[in-house]
């Protein structure tokens, strides 16, 4: 009985220690979390049926302040093709991150992940890391660590649909 | 001025010193009290929260993140924030995982009971296992076939041989 007891504690131990990476296919975690320009919660859910481009930062992560503006550019450029990229300030102090996406003026919905708890269940190993998911909330790309405007351009950008104007 | 003069003036500049002295100390006593009290309540939150990045407790922490968090508790400290409402604070901002000892509420309370029940349980299967062992022993004496004692022949050799050793 105990080796039996000691066998399950084992394995409950690897099993809740390794947070595997969400697979290109499989549906984004998508629990309530707190909007971080306003007060209430809010979900990826809430984007289903568009093309969302999950990004994890935080205010005392140096890449992210080099790929703020170029996400920032791509929201611009895109917001008309039934996407939007939805920024998760993740371990961080919500005024921090208040203040990091002034000073970049990044427009895009914000969400606080304070306990880094959403991020694990994407499986991050850090920030930067983005996630782009299908208007059904799979997983249709990742990468992990920062991206810039040619990684979006060739990898984001093909798999968005045309704009009205450009259909 | 003679001297006799000058050293007659001593015994009063001593006591304007002192009264100075006397008047000041009360002002300046509550600054110091409270530069110490604030690195007593910095230095004992850094020894009983996380840094949730880094893992480690914050007191030992140096990254980024850390630091960022080293200068939050600072800042309520320093506005006048007792200890339990700092820590409150940071679980607001990081959720319960930043606190190095869990709760005493709730499924953390169980971080605590569990040990001692697993110990309590632990000493009785033990002193059940040595009461069983020793219980098993015990019947094994007892099949063991009863050994005769010397004959009457022996037993008067024997005392023939003490007497005439004189033992």
């Amino acid at each position: 009985m105990a080796a039996v007891a000691i066998v399950a504690l084992l394995t409950f131990g690897l099993l809740s220690k390794g947070n595997s990476r969400l697979a290109v296919g499989e549906s984004a975690p998508s629990p309530p979390l707190p909007k971080l320009e306003e007060h209430g919660k809010g979900s990826l859910t809430e984007y289903r049926g568009k093309w969302v481009l999950v990004n994890f930062w935080a205010s005392w992560c140096i890449p992210c302040r080099d790929e703020a503006p170029e996400l920032q550019k791509f929201q611009e450029e895109h917001a008309g093709k039934n996407f939007t990229v939805v920024g998760i300030d993740t371990q961080d102090l919500s005024d921090d991150g208040l203040k990091f996406a002034k000073e970049y003026g990044l427009t895009y919905p914000q969400l606080h992940d304070g306990n880094g708890d959403n991020g694990h269940e994407f499986g991050t190993s850090g920030v930067p890391e983005n996630y782009l998911l299908e208007p059904n909330g799979k997983l249709a790309w990742d990468t992990p660590g920062p991206v810039d405007a040619k990684m979006l351009e060739e990898h984001v950008a093909p798999l968005l649909p045309p704009s009205k104007k450009e259909a | 001025m003679s001297l006799r003069a000058r050293l007659g003036r001593l015994p009063a500049a001593l006591a304007v010193l002192a009264a100075l002295f006397t008047l000041t100390a009360p002002a300046m006593a509550p600054t110091v009290a409270a530069g110490a009290s604030l690195r007593t309540i910095l230095n004992e939150i850094e020894e009983e929260v996380m840094c949730p990045v880094c893992g480690t407790l914050l007191g030992l922490a140096e990254s980024p993140q850390a630091t960022r968090e080293k200068a939050f508790v600072e800042k309520l400290a320093k506005e006048g924030k007792n200890k339990d409402e700092i820590k409150q604070a940071l679980v607001n901002q990081y959720g319960d995982a930043v606190l190095a000892l869990p709760k005493g509420s709730g499924f953390s309370l169980s971080a605590y009971v569990v040990p001692i029940v697993a110990f309590a349980v632990a000493v009785v299967l033990l002193a059940f296992a040595v009461w069983k062992w020793r219980k098993a022993a015990g019947s094994k004496d007892d099949r063991r076939p009863d050994v005769e004692g010397p004959s009457e022949e022996d037993r008067e050799r024997l005392d023939q041989d003490l007497a005439r050793y004189d033992l």
